[in-house]
């Protein structure tokens, strides 16, 4: 597969992995935080982490879209499909994410029509076959995703579509990072930036890490290679004594973003006061909604929805996780009561989870892999 | 948030400018390009595809150097390599 | 810490001692959590196995059933018979490779040639839903009857039922199977020791990614066709050229990755495999990437894994790929002493993961 393939090439990665370890001071601990979840899943799908040196650690941070949605919301889009003549539409990340009573596919176990789709245009195909029913939308992600949603939400406005909403859930990665910069619990030397919401954003909203916090930031694309050299020049800032922002996914990322896709979030979405973060709490700003002049299409104000805050429950420690505070076997329910089969928190659930990742893939220590795949 | 696959635009859809067929190792799909309106892509170019709507276009120069670059250290490892196993201090 | 448990000795990685209490957890009986049965109770992983050993496994309870492999094998009268049954629920009915009727005859005489038996005769059960065009049961009766003949099994009995608009999605239909095993052939999972080949017969994902496809939610169009095979005529080639083949299972619902932990979770020994010596046909790949799916756990409907004596899995290939079924056959790693119960990759990039078993069937992820 091209523009794939060659970035999984194992034979660059020896050299890319000396050059890394070369760039530490020797007694110094590096701490990186990987802020997308598609990153961490990346890492220890190739199992990444056996290429770079033990002073370096890498963070798992919050862009995981499915983890930070709290789980008073899943009830809320529960109650939604639930309604009368309604179809949910879903990706289907979310189908397992528990609510306080259950997930997605508990709930159609239940007799709830909830349907998994690719793209959020899979919904309008389904609202246009069934006229008689109501398609409600589960709207996810970052600004990756935003602006297809939006793309949907002005395709069925052209098209005068009357049975489709968004039950919006997007939420930005901005806010989210500053959060963690503020966070007394952390000490980061630098930041691997997540690589496609950049395609939306582009490079510019970074560069107060840089240039307020001190921090390196580089935005990194998918490919095991992509990881290890951004790793490497995040190395060769910190070794320069540099903070800057630098676009290691250039191939993909144009530094201004994709302006047709932020006039499409904007003419359909606009920032909600504040929104809750499952694990960070209420963060300001943080969230998008559907713009008045779209109200036909936003389910929050054509159903009735609980909006019930649910708390945490009180073993689940998914917040510090997400924060890069704790690493997923340090929480204390990790692989006894919170388990892939019994999932406590959104950590485990989301295939990109930081628990999910790692009981899934790299669930050794590393002196036991070494052991283990001795010839 | 992150899913986002490079894919071959094949065509267009006839009549309807904002669809295009797009080929992912010998798989195809409709996806929708809507989000390139400023730069439209053209049949051969490659896009960044992501929930059925293409966010980017794939700047091959820019993969080129990123290869490149890559490359470049790997030669330089292998040289390092090869100059160690040469020259040694008994 | 909970109260209780034991103080870490000191020095001891944190890390280890929670993966200790993991590998406990797993080992713990299972016990279905949940009130209903939910998708992923049929998806052929953790919660298909929980949902066998707890419900069906604990109450019907005996030495015939508990080895759990493809067929059980029972003394009659002095001769090894292999016994098995397999339903099929596939939607839709028809699909590029073959249709339901492929399936229900192939998938039973895999599972009898699995234990190593010739398969003799087959049943045949159908659950039809009313309203169903019996043009269209003609023709998978028809598919059912060619895939017996080029099996060599006859359908020998059978049975009908309807019922109403609304159910059954057109036709199920339950095959079961009988066949004679050689007196002295005993394959099974548990008899794989550390050294031993794994070999899978073909590329893998075929099927899984072809129903997918063809379920035509996805628009995505693909060159993929089901593998759906019988596979006893390969099996009956293996095992006559080589010696030392310890077991062997065909890869349906969970995919390639639930048979390597099957093995390594019953011989408990640990299994390491190399993600550059998997097969898999770049369309398969290219779908599975598109869709965020891993061809390990996509069924196969065709595809044997053949577990061999080291020194034989030269001997083993040489037999596989000699019949067309198993032309692209390949070893794929081998079963190690440690860690006992583990899957593990060796990637394609070069570092290592663990290959566990997912709760239910992979889903499509946008993340």
């Amino acid at each position: 597969m091209r523009f794939v393939d060659e970035f999984r090439d194992a034979g660059k990665a020896h050299a890319l992995s000396a050059k890394i370890t070369a760039l530490c001071e020797p007694g110094r601990q590096y701490k990186l935080m990987e802020v997308c979840g598609g990153h961490t899943h990346t890492i220890y799908k190739h199992g990444l982490e056996d290429y770079l040196p033990e002073q370096i650690t890498l963070v798992h941070g919050p862009g995981c879209p499915v983890c930070v949605i709290p789980m008073g919301r899943v009830d809320d889009a529960i109650a939604l499909a639930a309604e009368p003549d309604v179809i949910m539409t879903s990706f289907g990340d979310m189908m397992r994410v528990p609510g306080s009573r259950g997930s997605f596919f508990d709930a159609k176990a239940r007799g709830t029509d909830i349907r998994m789709v690719y793209s959020p245009l899979d919904s309008l195909k389904i609202a246009r076959k069934n006229p008689g029913k109501r398609i409600v939308f589960m709207a996810i992600g970052f600004e990756t995703t935003a602006p297809s949603t939006a793309m949907t939400m002005l395709r069925a406005a052209a098209e005068g579509l009357a049975n489709f909403s968004v039950f919006c859930n997007h939420v930005t990665i901005i806010p989210a990072i500053k959060a963690i910069l503020d966070s007394p619990d952390l000490r980061l030397d630098g930041f691997l930036g997540p690589g496609h919401v950049s395609t939306v954003i582009g490079c510019r909203p970074y560069e107060f890490i840089a240039r307020d916090y001190g921090k390196p930031v580089v935005v990194a694309g998918f490919e095991p290679l992509d990881i290890l050299q951004s790793i490497y020049m995040l190395m060769l800032q910190l070794a320069q004594g540099r903070s800057e922002v630098e676009n290691q996914y250039s191939r993909v990322v144009p530094w201004d973003g994709n302006v047709v896709a932020l006039r499409a979030i904007g003419e359909t979405m606009e920032l909600r006061p504040y929104f809750e973060w499952r694990g960070l709490g209420f963060i300001s700003h943080s969230a998008l909604k559907v713009r008045e002049q779209y109200a036909k299409f936003d389910a929050e104000l054509l159903f009735s929805v609980p909006g019930v805050r649910v708390a945490d429950p009180k073993a689940c420690q998914c917040g510090e996780v997400l924060k890069g505070v704790l690493k997923p076997w340090e929480c204390k329910v990790f692989g006894t009561a919170c388990t892939p089969e019994t999932p406590i928190g959104t950590c485990m659930v989301s295939p990109e989870g930081a628990c999910a990742a790692y009981y899934n893939y790299g669930r050794l220590t590393r002196q036991r892999v070494r052991e283990a795949i001795r010839p | 948030m992150c899913l986002g696959i490079p894919g071959e635009v094949i065509e267009f859809l006839p009549d309807q400018p904002d669809l295009a067929r797009v080929d992912v190792s010998g798989v195809r799909r409709v996806i929708n390009v809507g989000l390139l309106s400023d730069d439209p892509p053209r049949p051969g170019e490659w896009v960044l595809i992501h929930v059925g709507f293409a966010l980017s276009k794939i700047d091959e120069n820019e993969a080129a150097a990123a290869m490149q670059f890559l490359e470049g250290i790997g030669q330089a490892y292998d040289d390092e390599l090869a100059a160690l196993q040469e020259s040694r201090i008994e | 810490m909970n109260r209780g448990s034991p103080q870490p000795p000191p020095g001891t990685v944190r890390e280890e001692l929670v993966l200790e209490r993991i590998d406990r957890a797993r080992r713990s009986r299972p016990r279905v959590r949940e009130e209903r049965i939910t998708m992923s109770h049929g998806a052929g992983g953790k919660a298909t196995q929980t949902l066998i050993e707890a419900v069906f496994l604990n109450v019907f309870r005996n030495p015939s059933l508990e080895p759990l492999e493809d067929a059980a094998r029972l003394k009659i009268n002095g001769a090894r018979v292999a016994f098995t049954t397999d339903s099929f629920v596939v939607s839709p009915l028809f699909f590029p490779g073959g249709d339901i009727g492929d399936l229900a005859v192939n998938g039973t005489v895999n599972d009898l040639a699995t234990s190593g038996a010739v398969p003799l005769f087959l049943s045949a059960g159908f659950i039809l839903e009313e309203g169903f065009p019996v043009e269209a049961l003609s023709r998978i009766v028809g598919s059912m009857r060619a895939a017996a003949d080029a099996a060599g099994v006859q359908v020998v009995t059978g049975d009908t039922k309807v019922v109403e608009k609304g159910k059954a999605d057109g036709c199920y239909i339950n095959t079961a199977g009988v066949g004679v095993i050689e007196p002295d052939l005993d394959l099974g999972v548990a008899n794989a020791r550390p050294g031993d080949a794994i070999i899978v017969s073909g590329p893998i994902g075929d099927h899984g990614i072809t129903i997918m496809l063809a379920r035509g939610e996805l628009d995505i169009e693909a060159d993929v066709a089901s593998d759906t095979a019988p596979l006893n005529g390969l099996v009956a080639g293996l095992l006559s050229a080589t010696p030392g083949v310890r077991a062997l299972r065909d890869a349906t619902r969970g995919g390639v990755a639930t048979i390597l932990n099957e093995i390594a979770k019953a011989a408990n020994v640990g299994v390491l495999v190399s993600e550059n010596d998997i097969p898999v046909r770049a369309e398969v790949r290219g779908a599975a990437e598109l869709l965020g799916i891993d061809p390990m756990y996509v069924a196969c409907e065709g595809r044997l894994v053949a577990v061999v004596d080291g020194g034989a899995a030269d001997r083993a290939l040489v037999a596989l790929r000699a019949h067309p079924f198993g032309e692209q056959a390949s070893v794929i790693g081998h079963v190690t002493d440690d860690p006992p119960g583990i899957v593990q990759l060796k990637t394609a990039f070069g570092g290592t993961r663990i290959v566990d078993l997912l709760v239910g069937d992979p889903l499509p992820r946008i993340c």
